[in-house]
């Protein structure tokens, strides 16, 4: 990697100042307007995954503080969702600005406690957070327009569980369009990264939104499954793995709850021999070492034309080389941390089971920081598709490499997953664009670029990558009683 | 490295209209937003403190200081010439410019200028900027510049040509211009990337120049409305990498035009280091074509040794 | 200290109202003003009296402005309607006293006026990303084609704002044109001409391209016609004409098929109601594309 080699253009460290951010040392439960600590008592700790420091230490919510944080949010969806959609629109809006103002602040806070690097909270993570919430500040006054009727109502009380690749990010998915169409509000923010959407709840605060219409509870797993299974909660919105998406669908089996999962991915990313081959290269190093890879629409599977195998896969490995490693918090960093010692040892157990069947392994020269948790970019070569890492999702910054010959091999090798989140086409050809999209089983297509995100598009998978959409006005039916 | 055009492996290419239309227009094509983002993403390095103060040196080596007005006299280019060996004259640390620029009649004023420096007389010629005249006059230009001692000659294609197709009679005529060089001086082909409109057009020329025996290709004249901009030159740096991987020739890069703050040309440097890498860190493989960014580059430096910011007061106008 | 000095009451600055074109502030191309008077006559200020010259500048800096207004992302638009809103929040109590004097009513109702201008301003920030969803979309051809309909702004619009609501009712015409991309030549209320030329001012410090709105003030039929009968104008809305001047100019509009939208009766109900889609969809244009999607392969699927 550039930073081990002996460039003669060599990058000084450019870290952005961490004190930019105030961090208290501890937090509470948010409930009802208020922090508030956890019924029983318990604590957790966050660390900055690319130092193990210890951030803070973050009030755990349990079953009692779930009941507490239902009844807050089922006490505010009267007058919440009784207000006029123009009122609800200016709260959002005051809080998509209150975003954009803190945003530094935030992508600060957001690197230290999930280790992505700050290049990405700064110009991903954080313009979208603000964004989404602007999209969906405008519909609150135009359900009416929205396609679902004249007068489509809220549903009530949504719990939602977020993961922790993009924590503000997730929440603002979440959230904004649950209190755009007049939802109230329960979140449960990953334990590895609760930080941002505690700040998020302050950020509540100065946009003076009434008491109880959001409602933080940082905490495991428990909390989540308490929050799901609340007899009080008329919506379910989770993303996350697609197994704790199974249980829940399980979970709620039987009753009037209405769900939306966003679930795993192990995305196509199927570039043909008339590929513009520089931007493929960028789409590729995008589509799957953006987040270090944690990313569940990841273009992870790389199925590459075989007459341009050795081509691609010699640009591919000499723009590896200059990806750069290392603090987060350095403006100059491509890849970051990963985000906590329990995800590094699943990627490192998969890509050991990759090695065990026979894939070949390569990684640019990489030298990894002492402490931390960290994975050296990392491409397979020789995959098939009967290989694990050709039909697990890693969730690293791993890259499986697969060949095809024509067209229809490439769609048949694509849709042979039981996930069908996303997919990349790359090729000049606009009717071999449309002819691919239309016959792939993924929710999200990207034709000639990788990992595009935007409020008004909506996101969302086929089969186990989950049901519902995210984003656009799509997006608004899975908060409508519609 | 080894130079001699005719040596590589795409000989065949140019032995026809049709052979070299199809070789063109074989090559990969390009996503312009694709292409975009690589270079706004790449300009949003932070260069700090040691490492800018590298690319501040050597960008100010890279420039090719430049006069290419109507009102140009000997007396202007003398001056230049001097601030090309001495950029800062209250700081001799202070590397040289790798040429300057001027109009092939103002060669002589500018060698008598740099004598005795490392600084590079370069000319443009073929009836700069159009590039509209005959093959003999341009050629004549040439060789009036090569005689008065230019080290490198900068030359216009023939966009009319280029754009109607006609890319042999393009080739053919940078084949002429390179001979009219007469191997004494290096030879920067201009495209004009403005008027070529599309990515694709640029990276076609910038295949065909280099065929056509280019040591550098060169983005503008610095006179239509848009000049070197990062992704042109970005385009031009991955078609420099990937003749060099086919040929084993190296070719240089010079952007020109609308580069003025040093802001600017570190992301230049930026986009050479992260392309194609430190062989082409060095004013013998990447120049700018720039007149007022020396100025800035200067302040800069001197805003790098005090810690504090210089004005336009403490550089010298030329 | 007990002096008894006189208090003088202070001599107040009055404000010179200017037009608002290309982001600029002109005096009138003409030279000359109109007396603005209130509901009881009493004198206002002089506004300038908007001469053919001054709608032809407005013209050209409307169409300069176009296409980047219209090539701007509609976040990014929305954003910025978006600012005028926080603008005009800002300078709400001038506003008020301007609409109770040129409407002649109580402060309460007047600030009523001006607040609802406000969230209007914010309901169209809100449809800058979502009318191409809600107008536009696939189309399910017979056929191996994609086929998509967007909405496209029209052009330049010369907007005639009512002459009662001078600034609810204004604001409403205004808005729906320009959160599509358009750009606007907007005359004011002939006889309430002072909020639109004081908008201009919120407008020029909101972020807003120079040239996107311009306002004239004078003579409304005076103004109306050289920009009915202009060939680089696309579209006209009539609302503030009366009967007879409407007719006039939508004949002078036919000249090139200009988008004529006819005042409507809802106009003067108050501007109240709940605005919907119409306003924009008059001046927008609907494109389609077509593109072959084809199928995998020449001889079908082997897999």
């Amino acid at each position: 990697m550039a930073s081990a080699s002996a460039s003669a253009f060599e990058y000084a460290p450019a870290p952005e100042s961490r004190s930019v951010v105030d961090i208290a040392p501890s937090y509470g439960l948010f409930i009802d307007g208020e922090f508030t600590e956890a019924a029983d008592g318990k604590v957790f700790k966050t660390v900055s995954p690319s130092t193990e420091e210890v951030l803070s230490e973050v009030a755990q919510a349990g079953a009692e503080d779930v009941e507490r944080a239902v009844k807050a949010a089922r006490k505010a969806f009267a007058s919440w969702s009784a207000l006029p959609g123009s009122e609800r629109a200016k709260y959002l809006f005051r809080i998509a600005r209150i975003i954009q103002e803190r945003s530094r602040e935030l992508a600060v806070l957001e690197t230290l406690d999930n280790g992505k690097p700050i290049k990405e909270t700064r110009d991903a993570d954080l313009p979208l957070v603000a964004a989404h919430f602007f999209y969906y500040a405008g519909w609150a006054d135009k359900l009416g327009h929205a396609g679902y009727g004249a007068n489509p109502r809220p549903l009530g009380v949504a719990g939602q569980v977020i993961p922790w690749n993009f924590p503000l990010l997730m929440l603002a998915w979440k959230i904004a369009p649950a209190l755009a169409t007049g939802n109230t509000v329960v979140l449960k923010p990953a334990e590895t990264t609760p930080l941002s959407a505690l700040f998020f709840a302050d950020i509540c605060r100065q946009a003076g939104l009434p008491k109880g219409v959001v409602n933080i509870l940082p905490g495991y797993g428990d909390a989540g499954a308490a929050l799901v299974a609340h007899p009080d909660v008329n919506k379910v919105a989770f993303t996350g793995s697609t197994a704790v998406g199974k249980e829940i669908a399980r979970t709620v089996a039987g009753t009037h709850k209405k769900v939306t999962l966003e679930l795993g991915g192990k995305g196509a990313n199927i570039v043909f021999d008339d590929a513009p081959i520089d931007q493929a290269v960028e789409g590729i190093v995008n589509g799957i070492f953006f987040n270090q890879g944690q990313v569940c629409c990841a273009g992870s599977r790389l199925l590459v034309q075989e007459s341009i195998e050795e081509e691609l896969l010699d640009s591919l490995k000499r723009r590896l080389s200059t990806l750069r490693l290392g603090d987060p918090l350095d403006k100059n960093t491509d890849i970051g941390a990963i985000n906590s010692a329990e995800q590094l040892a699943r990627i490192t157990s998969l890509v050991d089971a990759g090695q065990a069947e026979g894939a070949e392994r390569w990684s640019p020269a990489c030298e990894l920081p002492s402490s931390g948790y960290w994975f050296a970019p990392t491409l397979f070569t020789q995959v098939t598709q009967a290989h694990r890492i050709a039909r697990d999702e890693i969730f690293g910054p791993v890259l499986s490499v697969l060949t095809f010959r024509t067209p229809d091999e490439a769609v048949a090798k694509a849709n042979n997953t039981p996930y069908g989140l996303s997919a990349g086409i790359w090729t000049e050809k606009g009717s071999r664009i449309l002819a691919v999209a239309n016959k792939l089983r993924a929710g999200v297509i990207w034709s000639n670029t990788f990992n595009k995100f935007d409020p008004t598009s909506p996101f969302g998978g086929y089969k186990e990558s989950g049901f519902g959409r995210e984003g656009g006005r799509h997006g608004l039916e899975a908060y409508l009683d519609v | 490295m080894p130079t001699a055009p005719t040596a590589h492996a795409l000989t065949d290419v140019t032995s026809s209209d049709s052979s070299l239309r199809r070789f063109l227009h074989g090559l990969p094509g390009v996503d312009a937003v694709g292409l975009e983002a690589r270079a706004a993403s790449l300009g949003t390095r932070s260069i700090k403190t040691t490492a800018k103060a590298y690319a501040i040196d050597l960008a100010i080596s890279m420039v090719d200081l430049t006069t290419l007005e109507g009102a140009d006299t000997p007396g202007k280019v003398r001056a230049l010439g001097a601030k090309a060996v001495h950029p800062d004259p209250t700081d001799r640390t202070t590397p040289a410019t790798a040429a300057v620029c001027v109009y092939p009649d103002m060669v002589p004023a500018a060698k008598e200028a740099v004598a005795g420096s490392t600084v590079k007389v370069a000319s443009v010629a073929t009836a700069f900027p159009a590039g509209r005249a005959a093959l003999d006059v341009k050629l004549a230009d040439v060789r009036d510049a090569v005689s008065a001692g230019a080290d490198e000659i900068d030359m216009v294609i023939d966009r009319g040509a280029f754009l109607a197709g006609h890319y042999l009679k393009v080739h053919d005529e940078i084949t002429a211009v390179k001979e009219a060089c007469g191997g004494s001086a290096r030879l920067k082909v201009i495209f004009e990337t403005g008027e070529l409109s599309t990515y694709d057009n640029i990276r076609r020329a910038s295949w065909l120049g280099m065929l056509a025996g280019a040591d550098f290709i060169k983005t503008s004249t610095g006179k239509v409305a848009v000049n070197a901009t990062p992704a042109n030159t970005l385009l031009m740096l991955e078609a420099v990498r990937d003749f060099r991987a086919q040929t084993g020739v190296q070719v240089g890069v010079k952007p020109a035009g609308g580069i003025r703050t040093s802001k600017d040309a570190i992301k230049f440097l930026v986009l050479v280091n992260e392309t194609v890498g430190e062989d082409w860190l060095d004013n013998h493989w990447f120049r700018f074509g720039a007149s007022s960014l020396l100025n800035d580059l200067l302040m800069q430096r001197q805003k790098l040794a005090t810690g504090r910011y210089s004005g336009p007061d403490y550089v010298t106008v030329d | 200290m007990s002096d008894k000095t006189e208090t003088v009451a202070r001599l107040s600055v009055f404000k010179t109202y200017k037009l608002y074109v290309g982001g600029k502030f002109p005096r009138s191309e003409s030279g000359r003003v109109y007396e603005v008077s209130d509901q009881k006559d009493k004198w206002l200020a002089n506004a300038p009296l908007a001469s053919r010259k001054d709608a032809r500048d407005a013209v050209v800096a409307a169409r300069k402005a176009f296409g980047a207004w219209s090539g701007a992302t509609a976040y990014n638009r929305g954003q910025i309607l978006y600012r005028v809103a926080e603008m005009l929040e800002g300078r709400r109590e001038q506003f008020v006293r301007e609409v109770a004097e040129a409407e002649g009513l109580s402060k309460s109702k007047a600030a009523a006026q001006v607040d609802a201008a406000i969230d209007r301003w914010v309901w169209y920030a809100g449809w800058t990303d979502k009318i191409a969803q809600v107008v536009g979309g696939g189309n399910p051809v017979a056929g191996p084609f994609f086929n998509l309909s967007s909405p496209e702004p029209t052009g330049v619009v010369a907007v005639l704002a009512p002459q009662e609501s001078s600034f609810l009712g204004l604001v409403s015409v205004i808005a729906p044109v320009i959160a599509t991309g358009n750009t606007a030549i907007v005359i004011a209320s002939e006889k309430s001409p002072l909020p639109a030329l004081s908008l201009g001012e919120v407008l020029a410090t909101s972020d807003l391209p120079g040239g996107v709105v311009n306002v004239l003030s004078g003579r409304t039929a005076e103004i109306a016609a050289p920009l009915a009968a202009h060939q680089d104008v696309n579209a006209i809305d009539l609302t503030g004409a009366d009967e007879t001047l409407a007719t006039e100019l939508e004949v002078a509009a036919a000249d090139n098929l200009k988008r004529v939208l006819r005042p409507q009766p809802v106009d003067n109900a108050g501007w109240s109601a709940d605005p919907g889609t119409g306003r924009m969809t008059a001046f927008l244009e609907t494109k389609t594309v077509w593109h072959p999607t084809g199928s995998l392969g020449a001889s079908g699927s082997a897999y």
